[in-house]
């Protein structure tokens, strides 16, 4: 007894049809290029914004660049009672505390994603990368928080009182580590990015580390080798550029920061050796004096700041993007 | 087919083709088919007779699926491909881009190596092609519904969860709908692309069943690495290999006597 | 033979010192999140009362609550995800659907990923220069608009990559029948993606609730209580900023109370995410 053949010998398919394919097929083809344009509006949306933020701050500060020119990048001054204005504060700031992030943050990561990827037993790998991945969403504003009434405190009792006393006497160095113990200051503002950026590029990092093809580290244990010596000459090397991939996302994320390095910077235009000083970045000047600003110059000065921190973002961010997308095309190939 | 077409196709086709006797409802003319610059198939000539099974056996890469996907034009959805001579569905050519693409897929249906149930209802998956085209009534759909489920012979099985979701059907289950959702459409032609590449051998015989019950009322091309199904169930075999057709006719006379010394080789399994 | 075994045993110590650092490395990183964690949690609950949710952010040294902050945070964002989930959508549909290993859409794509990271006080200022100068003041709107800059790359980037997960044979599938395109793709592809869209837009909403600098020179603050979009309007976020750098520890108090929340919220709205993502791969398999 076949399958089914009671149905269908019960009903017996009717090959009439009575539907106007032309029709559906002309409303169809209307459709197709409607939902094909609506979707490739929305693309270029995309594009246009990038294009349209880049352009309305290069406007919106052509006042400050055509006052001050090439002198705006190289001065010091920002003074809005004279009407004088330079990026050199805000730019150092920003530069140094992002450089301190990363030199807290790029080791520690290696170690979190090495750990979580060949480190760790087996069932403790997924539960403790998905706590980072969470934190690393935990608004910047809470790191800011913590920051000025936890962190600001212990650097100012515990930590800037140490640095002076064992490293601000050294040779070189030593003018880094001396200073007050106010507790704000970059050092403080670089660590506080740093714990922020960590949970970021450990993930970019781990998820790296896990496309390095398991027959490539299987070999190398079958020779012998060691776990670090594994993740040394095998991982790292095939996965080189898509981890500076990596540091450069979490670099971009650290050069833009506004909420975690305002509450801790101290808002201050001085230029100073010590690390111990509070200063200044484009994001916290920003955030603190945008809509203070009482002049044209003034708030131009400012939003040409912002120019300068999108461009640096953008080229950091191309840089990383680019160098993530080598690995991925290596994956593909 | 009267005899100066016959004639005609002898002289146009250089591969050995003999051709069925009975009507044929697909042809393919000196068809080539193009993957950027790499030529896949070779000038293919073949018939596809009317409610009849037709297979398509060959080792892989040899562009029996290639074939396949250009009857129904399915390739076209993807950039750099490219079908050069004809397909005749009842003498028009499908290829030619005045011919509707709704009214090519709505005359033949296909399904696919592996099942693809949408992510909807049992009901829904057979019912969205319909909607498609034709506005039933409530009535009306769930007659077609169970009309195009019973001759997949999947209605006993699914008639009391027809909400539920066509992702908790097993692999068997879910091919027989897609072939129900192919018959649905009710269709003249429907292709098959390794249809039991991915089932076990119990949910394959049910398959191969529905196969040879559906040619009474459906024409069927169904393309298959397995030999032994293509004895089974077709009337028609063609080898393909490396892009050529290398012999067509009936199915017991390429298995038990074939003329190319390749479609032997190929049949006592000296490679492929 | 000594010196091999001299090596072999440098080897295993310098494995076993690297191991040890990476361990040190991950209670290093973790240690400092839970004491963030742990002082917003303990401060925030200390200052969580019923006033938080019925009254008004208060001036200063007197009580008060959250309220039109609350509200003003759930409006902007609301209005947020409005905008920019749609278009986030329909552009990730053109990335993952129409522009694949093309020119263009590998441009987009590439675009789209900076603007993922792009500093959000910068689209903050760029929303203030093309809305809040145009219009004269500052604005409920224009703080949408800002966290709508954030939503857009975020759903962009997880639509695209959602439906690329989509095996191409549920699009052959559905054309097969001779369903168009549209139809396919708003029918099936949806629908198969549907887990991950909506985990990309938890996601964007998690990002903006918890985003100040975007909405400092756009939304501002408002002390008051206000529906109007079209004037200042106060948000979590930006009392948390505004409360916890004064003098005043009543503030103090309502800031934690503020952050408390947005970060409850968040992790409790990543979590969510996840769940739903997860119950996704499951029936996949």
């Amino acid at each position: 007894m076949a399958i089914g053949s009671t149905t269908s010998a019960a009903l017996k398919p009717v090959r009439t049809r009575h539907v106007d394919l032309a029709a559906i097929g002309a409303r169809d083809a209307l459709l197709d290029r409607l939902f094909k344009g609506a979707f490739a509006t929305a693309a270029w949306l995309v594009l246009i914004v990038l294009i349209a933020v880049a352009v309305s701050m290069l406007w919106g500060g052509r006042q400050a660049f055509s006052t001050f020119g090439w002198s705006f990048l190289i001065s010091s001054d920002w003074d809005a009672v004279q009407q004088k204005f330079g990026a050199l504060v805000p730019i150092y700031g920003t530069l140094v505390t992002a450089l301190i992030a990363m030199l807290i943050a790029v080791p520690v990561s290696f170690g979190i994603a090495l750990f979580l990827t060949e480190v760790a037993p087996n069932w403790m790998r997924g539960p403790v990368a998905a706590a980072i991945e969470l934190l690393a969403g935990i608004p910047s504003i809470i790191y800011g928080m913590w920051g000025l009434f936890v962190f600001v405190p212990f650097m100012a009792a515990y930590v800037i009182p140490f640095l002076n006393a064992h490293l601000g006497n050294l040779y070189i160095l030593g003018p880094l580590f001396s200073g007050p113990p106010l507790g704000i200051g970059m050092l403080t503002a670089g660590i506080v990015l740093a714990i922020m950026v960590i949970p970021f590029i450990s993930s970019v990092m781990r998820d790296v580390f896990l496309t390095v093809p398991s027959r490539l580290k299987e070999s190398a244990y079958a020779l012998g080798s060691t776990t670090w010596e594994v993740a040394w000459d095998v991982v790292l090397p095939y996965t080189r550029t898509a981890v500076i991939g990596g540091v450069f996302l979490g670099l971009g994320r650290a050069l833009g920061e506004t909420m975690a390095v305002t509450f801790v910077l101290g808002n201050a235009h001085q230029l100073t050796a010590s690390l111990l000083m509070p200063g200044n970045s484009i994001a916290a000047t920003l955030a603190n004096e945008f809509t203070e600003a009482d002049s044209e110059l003034y708030r131009s000065s400012l939003i040409a700041l912002a120019f300068l921190l999108f461009v640096v973002t953008f080229i950091v961010l191309a840089i990383a993007k680019w160098m993530l997308m080598r690995l991925a095309k290596k994956q593909g190939s | 087919m009267t005899d100066s077409q016959a004639a005609l196709q002898l002289a146009a086709a250089p591969t050995p083709t003999s051709a069925p006797a009975r009507e044929a409802k697909l042809r393919a003319r000196n068809l080539d088919f193009f993957y950027g610059d790499y030529r896949a198939l070779k000038s293919i000539n073949i018939d596809v007779s009317e409610r009849k099974v037709t297979a398509i056996i060959g080792p892989s890469g040899c562009g029996k699926s290639t074939l396949l996907r250009i009857f129904n034009r399915i390739y076209s959805i993807y950039p750099k491909l490219r079908a050069e001579g004809e397909v005749l569905l009842d003498g028009e050519n499908v290829l030619d881009p005045r011919y509707p693409l709704n009214r090519l897929r709505s005359k033949i249906g296909m399904v696919f190596q592996k099942p693809v149930p949408f992510p909807m209802s049992i009901y829904d998956n057979i019912a969205y092609g319909i909607k498609h085209y034709e506005k039933l009534s409530r009535s009306e759909m769930d007659a077609r519904v169970e009309h195009a489920l019973g001759q997949a012979a999947l209605w006993n099985e699914v008639k009391d969860k027809l909400k539920q979701s066509a992702l908790s059907l097993s692999g068997g289950q879910q091919q027989r709908l897609c072939i129900a959702r192919a018959i649905a459409l009710k269709p003249e032609v429907i292709l098959f692309d390794e249809p039991t590449s991915a089932l076990d051998p119990i949910a394959t015989g049910k398959i191969e069943q529905l196969v040879e019950e559906l040619k009474d009322e459906y024409t069927i091309a169904i393309v298959t690495h397995n030999m032994q199904q293509a004895s089974r169930i077709s009337d028609y075999t063609a080898f393909m290999y490396l892009g050529e057709l290398i012999e067509f006719g009936d199915t017991a006379a390429i298995f038990e006597n074939p003329k190319q010394k390749m479609t032997e080789d190929y049949i006592t399994g000296r490679y492929g | 033979m000594a010196t091999m075994e001299q090596l072999y045993f440098r080897r295993r110590i310098r494995n076993a010192l690297a191991l040890a650092l990476s361990l040190i490395a991950t209670v290093f990183g973790l240690f400092w999140l839970v004491w963030i964690l742990w002082t917003a949690l303990s401060n925030g609950l200390a200052a969580i009362n019923g006033a938080l949710f019925t009254q008004m952010t208060p001036p200063p040294g007197s009580d008060g609550g959250l309220l039109n902050a609350f509200f003003g945070s759930l409006v902007m964002s609301g209005l947020a995800l409005l905008i920019g989930a749609p278009i986030g959508i329909a552009a990730g549909t053109y990335l993952a659907e129409y522009a694949r290993k093309h020119v263009i859409g590998e441009t987009i794509r590439f675009v789209n990923d900076i603007l993922l990271s792009a500093p959000s006080i910068v689209l903050g200022l760029f929303v203030y220069t093309i809305v809040v100068r145009t219009m004269g003041h500052f604005s409920g709107l224009a703080g949408a608009l800002a966290l709508a800059l954030i939503v857009i790359p975020v759903v962009v980037r997880t639509t695209d990559e959602m439906l690329q997960l989509v095996p191409s044979a549920m699009r052959e599938a559905a054309l097969s029948l001779g369903v168009p395109q549209w139809k396919m793709t708003l029918q099936v592809l949806y629908r198969a993606a549907l887990p991950g869209i909506v985990t990309g837009i938890l996601l964007a909403l998690a990002r903006i609730s918890g985003e100040t600098a975007p909405l400092l020179f756009t939304a501002l603050n408002n002390q008051y209580w206000s529906t109007d979009l079209s004037q200042p309007l106060a948000s979590v976020p930006v009392v948390i900023f505004q409360y916890a750098m004064s003098p005043y520890d009543s503030w103090h108090a309502l800031a934690w109370a503020g952050a408390f929340m947005v970060t409850l919220f968040v992790l409790l709205l990543s979590l969510f995410s996840r769940a739903v993502l997860l119950r996704k791969r499951i029936a996949n398999d």
